[in-house]
């Protein structure tokens, strides 16, 4: 049952050879044997899961569906959930129980998905490694070959991804303000994409960089990813960045195929002292491509090595004004104080873990008087320069294909001497959300030590059906079958 | 440029964040990387490019500025740490 794509298991229950019961029961089990081992959720909700199964079940006796009737699904601790925790993976918000639903969880539930719990991430999304959750670090259910070193499923949505790969949800939604969706899916060997900016409704989802944050799902493959977010996409008046455009028909688009396609390979994307695994992946992706009727061509994007020093500006001055409402006033955690300052000083010191409080203070820098010209001004100066290489690139070609990370899944406690070298695994992903293009994900190979790898397609804006196609296509080729070692088996 | 303890408490005052002295120096260091990092973009001529502002190309949308949700009182302030009826509460400002 756990080798059922989401498709699939779509098929079954609506063929009535499965019951949401069945499907939901079975992976409420494999949460409660393999959770202790991943920490991929930090709240359950077996309870409400079997409400939304039973539900499911009898609207499939009417003959009734939606998209997702009986899917049981993971949703990343930032989504607001009405009357279920939510915390971002912060002390601060650790007492938070939200009366109201985010738009793309109140859209999932429209279409019949079943709830298993709330999944684990880095603090407020800032992170590649989930090593920065208040609620401990998430363990990626792959090991390399004959080692039990315990490896970071990525991040920021380490715990939507760790979940998916070891089959304790069938899919799982995500949210990528600088690779955050990307880079975990490739970490654990799963699919992942980042919409396009203005795709999936921004409401409701706790706010870490409001001009880069974009929700996106995660699953084992493309077409289930398309089937998420076909649901979780569309115009949504309570988000004045959402985008009033129709929600095309994704999973259809997976079958296009890539036959007269123009694939661009940026040349700036070939770093020094990148794994040779990768960039040979990278290679045998542009041969299936070739093989499959896509024509490669050589690009530039010649202000890629700028993107994440503009990102570690953009990032962290949206973050300090959208995290200066944590002020133990009105939601969240207090710590006392003599005076109202002292308890805002005592409360933010508490609650914050300490990349927060890094960004913030980075953030607060930047935007602050007589320095704004000189970083905010200049960095939103060098984004329009990282838009035009795109813009520029796409009158050449209808997608790009590059790795999706400079390494495969490293160990818990690396990289963690000095925050730059964290940084530098969003070195591949960070243009995309600079520029508001849609980012797929999808797991393409192994490293030497059996440690999967992905390739990501860009497109152009709200273009993803280009993005699916030629995801789908490499995913055809790559006939990946390998599997992580924790994983929910029968 | 490279930011002082003094500068790192000026900054966490702005920020409302508690630092101890062995955070300031924690912290001098990580930003002065940061800011160190960040410096390569001196290099990028910007001349006459317009700043991009949002993640989108489109111009935002306006609409009717009118009370769109009923009275939400009780679910707004559900979530409180600390209220006296219909009131957010916090220590006394004026003495």
């Amino acid at each position: 049952m756990f080798e059922l794509s989401l498709a699939e298991a779509r098929a079954a229950l609506r063929a009535r050879k499965l019951s949401a019961r069945e499907l939901t029961t079975a992976y409420l089990g494999a949460v409660e044997q393999l959770n202790p081992q991943l920490n991929a959720y930090i709240t359950t909700t077996p309870e409400l899961a079997l409400t939304h199964a039973d539900a499911a079940d009898a609207s499939l006796a009417r003959g009734e569906h939606g998209a997702l009737t009986g899917i049981p699904l993971a949703i990343k601790d930032l989504f607001a959930t009405k009357g279920v925790r939510t915390t971002a993976a912060s002390k601060i918000l650790a007492p938070f129980i939200p009366p109201y639903e985010s738009t793309v969880t109140a859209n999932l539930l429209r279409d019949g998905a079943v709830f298993l719990g709330k999944a684990n991430l880095d603090e407020f999304a800032m992170g590649s490694s989930n090593m920065t959750s208040a609620f401990g670090a998430v363990t990626n259910p792959w090991k390399r070959a004959g080692s039990n070193t315990p490896l970071v499923p990525g991040g920021s949505s380490g715990g939507s991804a760790a979940a998916v790969a070891a089959r304790i949800a069938l899919g799982a939604t995500a949210t990528d303000t600088g690779g955050s969706i990307r880079q975990p899916a490739a970490f654990c060997g799963i699919a992942g994409i980042k919409p396009t900016y203005g795709r999936c409704s921004r409401w409701g989802v706790v706010a870490f960089a409001s001009s880069l944050d974009q929700a996106g799902p995660v699953a084992r493959t493309v077409e289930d990813c398309a089937i998420l977010l076909g649901s979780m996409a569309g115009f949504d008046a309570k988000d004045s960045t959402s985008a009033d455009i129709a929600v095309p028909d994704f999973a259809a688009a997976c079958a296009r195929g890539v036959k007269g396609l123009r694939i661009g390979v940026p040349k700036e994307y070939r770093m020094d002292g990148m794994a040779p695994e990768i960039d040979a992946l990278w290679q045998q992706g542009l041969a299936w491509l070739r093989d499959a009727g896509a024509t490669i061509v050589d690009v530039s994007l010649p202000h890629t090595k700028y993107g994440l020093a503009t990102y570690y500006i953009v990032a962290p001055a949206e973050a300090s004004s959208n995290l200066a409402r944590y002020d133990g006033v009105r939601y969240g955690a207090r710590s006392p104080g003599r005076d109202l300052i002292e308890m805002y000083e005592n409360t933010r010191a508490d609650g914050f873990g300490a990349e927060v409080k890094r960004r913030i203070m980075i953030g607060t820098y930047v935007l602050s008087a007589g320095y704004y010209d000189a970083y905010y001004l200049k960095a939103q100066k060098v984004r329009a320069l990282i838009l035009r290489d795109f813009t520029e690139a796409f009158e050449k070609v209808d997608a790009l294909l590059t790795p999706t990370a400079p390494s495969a899944a490293f160990g818990q406690g690396e990289k963690m001497d000095d925050p730059v070298t964290m940084y530098l695994n969003d070195i591949f992903t960070v243009p995309v959300n600079m520029a508001g293009l849609p980012g797929l994900s999808v797991p393409a190979g192994l490293d030497a030590a059996g440690l999967p790898l992905g390739l990501q397609i860009i497109g152009r804006p709200f273009d993803e059906e280009t993005v699916f196609a030629v995801g789908a296509a490499i995913e055809r080729a790559a006939g990946f079958t390998a599997r992580p070692s924790i994983r929910a088996e029968g | 440029m490279s930011l002082d303890p003094a500068a790192i408490r000026r900054i966490a005052r702005l920020a409302r964040i508690r630092v101890d002295d062995a955070q300031v120096q924690q912290m001098q260091g990580e930003l002065n990387t940061i800011l160190g990092w960040i410096d390569q973009l001196n290099e990028v001529d910007v001349t006459g490019i317009e700043p991009l502002t949002g993640g989108a190309t489109m111009a935002m949308r306006l609409r009717e500025d009118a009370v769109t949700v009923p009275d939400l009182t009780e679910a707004v302030l559900s979530n409180a740490p600390d209220r006296d009826g219909p009131f957010y509460t916090v220590p006394k400002v004026v003495e």
